[in-house]
Parts: structure tokens; C-alpha cells; sequence
């Protein structure tokens, strides 16, 4: 009975140890230099936008394994039209709203043909990711336009002094990411507590006690190690706060709304979603609107992490996203998968791919290696299915 | 006394934690027909995979004496070469492929890397006339209807020159003439001396054409009788089956009081989504009361769930007209949401297809058609979740380890209580119940049949389509006949048995 319990939580941690491993590897291989403070917040701002596009793949494979292939070129779009706004010297808040405004515009112009017109979603994002491209040149007119509104990289991250400023005035150490990885912690071992005390009087099945226990110290010890290492360094990037709201507010979406609850069943079975009175058009346009608004927000942060917009940004973001997803545990036939399960693939990839760069790898063989964790991470979910049957 | 080709000796399998066969023993003679029935779950398939070789030699113990020599298969081509082929329940058969191609698929004629497609489809075309099948080999699967595809399997069969031939289930998804034809062909070969083994469930096709009957239970042979030396009743061989004597298949419904009509449907006419100028419904009128059990009795194709279906807010067919009035009230339901709204419950009869979400759990299945009412703003209520499905575990008496059991590890009994606490929790008037006991073993029925008796007696009323005659005259107060898209006749249940039933629907005409 132990025994079988403890296979189960291997299997259901496995990406987490894998990454446990992959970072090991790295400290190992890089003489700690993957876990400088530095190279985490780098990690951070590198890999806003796989976290923000793999939120929006996420809901799109969640409904049957679709994917959306043209996130890559409308980063690209969006941020264009948001860098020329900027380069006339127009306020930077008009520009942001605007470039989420048109990514929601083009995600409902998808959504419309995949969730109303039954346009294929491999076929209707395919034909967005060639228009998009076209229509950043178009918009750049080919050029690179650089973004120099300071309060817009601020904001969104790019820069030098991309950082939420020190308000508690530390010197060596940025007190207020100390100060805010310690509320972070607390508000996490809280609500796990309170969280076990409801069910624990409401007669539910918990967790067992060991478990939740060592689970919930290490990732307080996690959080609490991670913003001290920033605090070491220039504190809480910019880019992190986009992230934490993303991810909270879509762990959220999934987990406890009804139209979450629908993206899961649209794609465990269609059908009986249909005829259980769910409008099922809405809810495949629900993920692809959504995912034009978050192509949108990465499209922000993009230009803002790299000072400009040039007419090749954001080519292969739609593959990192998808690849995020399904070495975090999405299925791809859909109904399976979760944001947790994404933050831990998108982390992974993101680490293999930095401790790639600090170990000096060519950037042909970095390629290699990502394809082959993506391969082994969906070989290893095939195979444990397996083993149930 | 003939001889005997096949004997299965003590055949035990375990899978992990599980014994499905134990000590199984099993002898066919030469040119006899002998079928094999159980409950779900009995064993019969997995004593027929190993057989075949599905379940190599080595993971079973006993032996398999085939013609008089022990036999070791490792995989299925080994004991489809000594001519022991099985015709699986569900058709394996490639839509876009020809009749020919799929005939020979996986034993392609002509040398190593180059298919002879004239002797293909001349040899295809050998073998269709053998078992009476006037299309061409070159046909596309796809073209032909699922009983001259069963047709094509059993062809498939003889073309790897089966001398014992296994068919499980073969008549399940085909229409009463389909089957008498498919039966008729099975006696047909047994006057050319083929020897054959049929699973089945249906006792009727088992009296018509078996010699003997061996019945399994709980992973045993339970007995083995021998129709053509002694009379063997149906219920004689449930018994058998279940292991009791059911003196009572279906539960009384007692002190039911019926009320008022609470759902009416006048002129009734459904199209064909696909090919619009057929009439799949054809001006169908009827109705049912409070606290009242209607029956729908007809043979698969006559229109019954898409009936159903169209009522329920439109999700089947094109060009809908007629009158649907629930409670006295005249309604449009343009959608299933409509339908749920306006206390109209659908539980399909393909649970898995079109009824759950079998990648989650019980209590996210239960709550789906009904979410509004346990969310506020949008949010979903997890207490109440949780709460409601354990209600309906309880007063349904599902099986399970908790309502957190993903749906997909369940039983088909459990599955289709699920299924029903779903519809339950839309707090429906009108129930319309499609094969609500389709699959699932004689015990599970008897409890859907309670559910169903305390559904009416809480006042709904309840329509239940069921293409088993004893079904429909055990549980309805009322029964109508549908044939070839048309109300055929209306009868009281305490004037209906089957022989006016069937005479309903043979005057009624030969349906397409």
C-alpha cells in the first residue's frame, strides 16, 4: 500500500523531478553559475513569454488538442503597431491598450472561423501565421523601430532599470523583495492550512498529512530562496509581476470558473458537452480570443524586453509555448492538463536552454536538445498511461 | 458421437489482481454451432483472445487441443493458420477502402511487394457470393450499410479459410432483418460443415440457431447444455447466467398516481441532417403523463432517438416542424440548453460517445449539465460539487471508491448511473431515456429499473426507448411502435405482449 502510494506521487511529480535533475545537471556542469542571481533573473525576463502564450496555448489544447500556430507572428504584429504608436511619440498607455485591443481583435478573428465556420485550428492559425508575418513587415515597413519610452519599459520589463523600486530602502539587499517573497510565502502556507482545515471539517478526502506537509516547506523554501537570490541582485523584475498575474489569474479561470470547467470537458468529449446544454462554439472561441489577447500582452512584453520591433520577432514562440504545455502534462488529445503542469514544462525548457548558453553550446546542438526533452517528456506521459491499462 | 475439434482445458488467466478465467473448460465438436453467454464481464471474450493467440501462450495456464494436438499460439496470425478466426464485435473494417482491399488487408494477394489486384478482387468477389453479398469487391466500405458490412467480415473470415469460426456479438448493431439474414447464413454454413462458436447475449438468436450452450460466469464454466437432445427455456439459461432464478426481472411500481399530460408532440417531423429530403421522423404524435412510464418499442433505424433527440432542443436533424407543448405550454427549444431549461432531460444511448466525459471525475460529470446552480458569477461552488455528487452517489448506489473516480475506470452499470445522476440533478419533468440498461449486466438493470419506478413516483414522467421487447412490456404503463419513422400503434401495457407488438410492426409494412 506504501509502495503503490509512492509510485503514484513519483508519477505525478515527475516533471517536477525531472527538473529537480535537469537543474542539478546544470549546477554541476556550470559550477553553479546557473543559480547566480543573475542568471535567475535573467531566467525570469528571458521567459516572460513562453509563461504568458504557453497560459493561452494551454486553453486551446485543453478543448481537444488544438493548437494555434500563429501566436509567433502576432507578437510580432502587435508589437509593431505598438512600437510605431510609440516611435510618434504617443502615450505609451494608448499604445499598450491598443496592441491588446488588436491581439483580442485577431484571436476573435481565428476564433471566429474555428469555433463558427469549422475552419480545421491547424489550418486557420497556419493561414494567420503567414498573414501575420506579412503584416508586421507591412507595419515596420521592414524596418527595426526601437522603443525608448521609459515608462513603458519600466513597466513591462526591457532595459536596465526594469525593477520594481526599493521602498523600504535596503542597501545591499532590496528589502521589498524580501519583504514581498516573505507575504508570498506566508499567504501560501496559509491558505494550504486553512484550505486542509475546510475539508478536514467538511468530512472531504485530504491529502495525506506527510505529503502535503514536505510539500508545501519546500515550496515556501523555494519562494523564499528565490527572492532572496533576486533580492541579492536588483530585486523583483518587472517582467515577474506580468507572469504572477497571468498565471494566478488562469490557474483561477481553469480550476474554479464554469467556462474553465467547459475547456476541460469540450475536449474529454464533445458531444456529451453539447448535449449537456454547453454552447461549445462559445467555448472554443472563448480559447482563441483569449489566446489573441495573451499574444497580445507577450507581444508588450517582447518589444519592451528588447527596446524594439523588428519585422522576425517572435518566430518559433508558437513552438515553445506548444512544447511548454506538453512537457508540463497536457494531453494532446485534450481534456488533460493544467497551469501548474505548464509553469513546470515552460521552467524546465527554460532552464536547459540557459544552462545550454552558459555552458557555451553551439546554438545548432541547443536545438537538438530541445527537441529531444520535448520527445523523451511525451514518451515518458505515453508511457505511464500505459502502464494503468 | 462427432468429433470433437476444439477442447479448452482449465484455462485460468490472471490479469494483476484480477482472476478473469478460472478453470475454464470448453469443447466444441465438428459442425456444430455453440454459443457461449454470460453477463458482461463473464469472461467469454478474454476466453476467446486467448483462443486466438491475443493472449500468447505462456500468460494463461491450461491447454488448448485443437484437432487432436496442443496448440501454442504467440499471436493471432498463428491460430488464424490452423483456420480458427474470430469476427470481433466491433467491425474492423476501413471505410475508404474497397471491399476487396479490406478483405484481404493484413493477407494481400499476389507476390511479396506487388499486389495482384485482379486476383484480389477476383478472389473477394468468390468469397462475397458465399455469403450472399451481390456488390462488387470494388465497392467502398464506406458505401455499404453495417449489415452487408458484417457480411463482409464473415467473407473476410472464409478468405483466410477458417474451418472454426469465433463471432461475438455479431448481430449487436444490426437491424432485426440483418440479423435474421446473418443467422440464416450462420445455419447455411453448418450444413457445409463449418463449425462455429457465437457470443451473444440475445437468448432468442441463441434458440435459433445454437446446438449447444455453454454459459459463463464470474471467469467459470457454469454448465453446458445440449439443445438437441433436451427443451431448454430462456429463462432456464438466465438462470444460469446470474446464478439465482430471477422470478421477478423487473420491479412493481406500486400506488403511482398518474396525473395530467406533462409533455405532448403533435406532427412531428424530423429530416436527415446529411441528405435533407429524408424523412427520418414522419409526423409523429404522442404524449405522456405525470407519473407515468411511456415505452418506445421499435427495431434500430426506425427512428427512435432521433425522435428523442430532435425533441431535445433540436441536436438532431433538419427541418424540424410539429408542436412540442410541455406542461400545457406550447415551446420552441432551439437548443439543448433550452430543453434543460425548460425541465427536458436526454440520457443517450451511447454513454460513452455522447453521455460522459470519461478523462473526469464523477462529481465533474454529474454537475455538467447543471453548473449554473452550484456557481455564482461564473465561479463554481467545489463544496457544493462535491456534496452533490456524493448525494446522488448515495441515492443511486454507484460503486465506486469515491466521487472523485475518474468516470472512464468505471463499470458500465456504474457509468450509466452517473450518466443518470447527471440528468437527475437537472431536476427534469420529463425524462427520455434512450437503452437505458444497453450493455450492462442483469443486476445493474434490475437497480436502474428502482431508479426509474422512484423517478415516477416523485411525479416525473418518464419515456423510455428500448429495442428489448421484455424491457419495454416489464417497466411501461403505456407503449408505442415506432417502424420505419411513423407511430405504428399505441397499446396499454396490461393488453400488450410480444406477439401483438411484432404484429404491429409487420402489418405496418416492411420499413426501409
Amino acid at each position: 500500500m506504501e509502495k503503490t502510494k509512492i509510485t503514484a506521487s513519483l508519477k505525478k511529480y515527475t516533471m517536477v523531478i525531472a527538473l529537480i535533475l535537469v537543474v542539478a545537471f546544470f549546477y554541476w556542469s556550470t559550477e553553479g553559475k546557473i543559480l547566480y542571481a543573475q542568471n535567475l533573473n535573467n531566467l525570469i525576463s528571458q521567459n516572460a513569454y513562453v509563461f504568458v502564450l504557453a497560459t493561452g496555448m494551454l486553453l486551446c489544447i485543453l478543448t481537444g488538442g488544438n493548437i494555434d500556430l500563429s501566436v509567433g507572428s502576432v507578437v510580432c504584429f502587435v508589437g509593431g503597431i505598438g512600437a510605431v504608436i510609440m516611435d510618434k511619440d504617443m502615450n505609451c498607455w494608448l499604445a499598450v491598450i491598443v496592441m491588446l485591443v488588436v491581439g483580442l481583435l485577431v484571436g476573435m478573428f481565428q476564433g471566429f472561423w474555428i469555433a463558427y465556420v469549422k475552419v480545421p485550428p491547424f489550418i486557420a492559425t497556419l493561414a494567420g501565421m503567414y498573414a501575420f508575418r506579412g503584416l508586421s513587415n507591412v507595419v515596420l515597413q521592414g524596418y527595426t523601430v526601437s522603443v525608448s519610452d521609459i515608462t513603458f519599459l519600466n513597466v513591462f520589463g526591457g532595459g536596465a532599470d526594469c525593477y520594481v523600486p526599493d521602498f523600504l530602502g535596503g542597501e545591499n539587499l532590496n528589502m521589498t523583495c524580501l519583504a514581498a517573497g516573505i507575504l508570498i510565502a506566508a499567504v501560501y502556507i496559509l491558505m494550504t492550512v486553512r484550505g486542509r482545515i475546510r475539508k478536514k471539517t467538511k468530512g472531504y478526502a485530504t491529502e495525506p498529512f506527510a505529503g502535503e506537509m514536505i510539500k508545501t516547506v519546500l515550496v515556501s523554501v523555494i519562494i523564499l530562496w528565490l527572492f532572496y537570490k533576486l533580492a541579492n541582485y536588483k530585486g523583483i523584475p518587472s517582467a515577474l509581476i506580468w507572469i504572477a498575474v497571468v498565471l494566478l489569474a488562469y490557474a483561477y479561470i481553469t480550476s474554479k470558473t464554469t467556462m474553465g470547467r467547459y475547456l476541460y470537458a469540450v475536449g474529454g468529449n464533445e458531444k456529451a458537452t453539447r448535449l449537456s446544454g454547453v454552447n461549445t462554439k462559445k467555448v472554443y472561441f472563448f480559447a482563441y480570443a483569449n489566446m489573441g489577447l495573451l499574444s497580445g500582452l507577450a507581444g508588450i512584453l517582447t518589444i519592451a524586453r528588447a527596446t524594439s520591433a523588428q519585422p522576425t520577432y517572435g518566430q518559433g514562440y508558437e513552438m515553445d509555448a506548444i512544447a511548454a504545455c506538453f512537457i508540463g502534462g497536457a494531453s494532446a488529445y485534450g481534456g488533460v492538463g493544467s497551469v501548474m503542469g505548464m509553469v513546470v514544462g515552460a521552467t524546465l525548457m527554460g532552464v536547459i536552454n540557459q544552462g545550454m548558453s552558459i555552458m557555451g553550446m553551439e546554438a545548432n546542438y541547443q536545438k537538438v536538445v530541445k527537441g529531444l526533452v520535448l520527445l523523451i517528456a511525451i514518451i515518458f506521459d505515453v508511457m505511464s498511461k500505459k502502464e494503468k491499462k | 458421437m462427432a468429433k470433437v475439434l476444439l477442447e479448452m482445458k482449465n484455462i485460468t488467466k490472471t490479469f494483476p489482481g484480477v482472476k478473469a478465467l478460472d478453470n475454464v473448460n470448453l469443447k466444441v465438436e465438428e459442425g456444430e454451432i455453440h454459443a457461449l453467454v454470460g453477463e458482461n464481464g463473464a469472461g467469454k471474450s478474454t476466453l476467446m483472445n486467448v483462443l486466438s493467440g491475443i493472449y500468447p501462450y505462456g500468460t494463461y495456464e491450461g491447454d488448448i487441443v485443437y484437432n487432436g494436438e496442443i496448440c501454442k499460439f504467440n499471436k493471432i496470425k498463428d491460430s488464424e493458420e490452423k483456420g480458427i478466426v474470430i469476427i470481433h464485435q466491433e467491425l474492423a473494417l476501413v471505410p475508404y477502402m474497397s471491399i476487396g482491399e479490406n478483405m484481404f488487408l493484413g493477407n494481400e494477394q499476389g507476390k511479396k511487394n506487388a499486389i495482384d489486384w485482379d486476383k484480389t478482387y477476383a478472389e473477394a468477389d468468390k468469397y462475397l457470393k458465399m455469403v450472399g453479398l451481390s456488390e462488387s469487391s470494388k465497392v467502398l466500405v464506406k458505401e455499404i450499410g453495417t449489415g452487408k458490412q458484417q457480411l463482409v467480415e464473415i467473407a473476410k473470415a472464409l478468405a483466410k479459410h477458417a474451418k472454426l469460426l469465433i463471432l461475438d456479438e455479431p448481430t449487436s448493431s444490426l437491424n432485426e432483418t440483418d440479423s435474421k439474414a446473418l443467422l440464416d447464413l450462420m445455419l447455411e454454413f453448418k450444413k457445409q460443415g463449418m463449425t462455429m462458436i457465437i457470443i451473444t447475449h440475445k437468448l432468442n438468436e441463441v434458440a435459433y440457431v445454437a446446438d449447444k450452450i455453454t454459459v459463463v460466469r464470474d471467469g467459470s464454466t457454469i454448465e453446458t447444455m445440449d439443445k438437441r437432445t433436451t427443451e431448454i427455456s430462456e429463462d432456464r439459461i438466465i438462470q444460469g447466467m446470474v446464478g439465482r432464478e430471477l422470478t421477478n426481472r423487473f420491479p412493481k411500481r406500486e400506488n403511482v398516481k398518474i396525473g395530467d399530460v406533462n409533455m405532448e408532440v403533435k406532427d412531428w417531423t424530423v429530416y436527415h441532417p446529411l441528405y435533407p429530403e429524408r424523412k427520418v421522423v414522419d409526423h409523429v404524435s404522442m404524449n405522456v403523463r405525470k407519473g407515468e412510464v411511456v415505452g418506445i418499442y421499435g427495431l434500430m433505424g426506425a427512428g427512435r432517438t432521433e425522435l428523442a433527440m430532435s425533441i431535445f432542443g433540436q441536436s438532431y436533424g433538419t427541418g424540424i416542424t410539429g408542436t412540442l407543448k410541455l406542461n400545457g405550454k406550447e415551446v420552441t427549444l432551439k437548443n439543448p440548453k433550452e430543453a434543460i431549461r425548460n425541465k427536458l432531460a436526454y440520457v443517450t444511448e451511447d454513454r460513452k460517445g455522447n453521455g460522459l466525459v470519461l478523462t473526469n471525475p464523477i462529481k465533474i460529470n454529474t454537475t455538467l449539465a447543471n453548473l449554473d446552480s452550484i456557481s455564482k458569477n461564473k465561479v463554481i461552488d467545489k463544496d457544493k460539487e462535491y456534496q452533490v455528487a456524493e448525494e446522488y452517489r448515495q441515492k443511486l448506489r454507484t460503486k465506486c471508491p469515491s466521487v472523485e473516480q475518474n468516470v472512464g475506470n468505471l463499470s458500465g452499470g456504474n457509468q450509466q448511473k452517473v450518466l443518470l445522476a447527471k440528468w437527475m440533478f437537472t431536476e427534469p419533468d420529463v425524462l427520455i431515456l434512450d437503452e437505458p440498461t444497453r450493455g450492462i449486466d442483469v443486476g445493474a438493470k434490475y437497480e436502474i429499473y428502482c431508479i426509474i419506478n422512484d423517478l415516477v413516483a416523485a411525479g416525473k414522467s418518464v419515456v423510455m426507448i428500448s429495442s428489448e421487447l421484455p424491457e419495454v412490456l416489464g417497466m411501461s404503463d403505456r407503449i408505442y411502435i415506432m417502424n420505419a419513422a411513423k407511430i405504428v400503434g399505441e397499446l396499454d401495457a396490461q393488453d400488450a405482449t410480444q406477439e401483438i407488438i411484432m404484429a404491429n410492426i409487420l402489418k405496418s409494412g416492411k420499413g426501409e
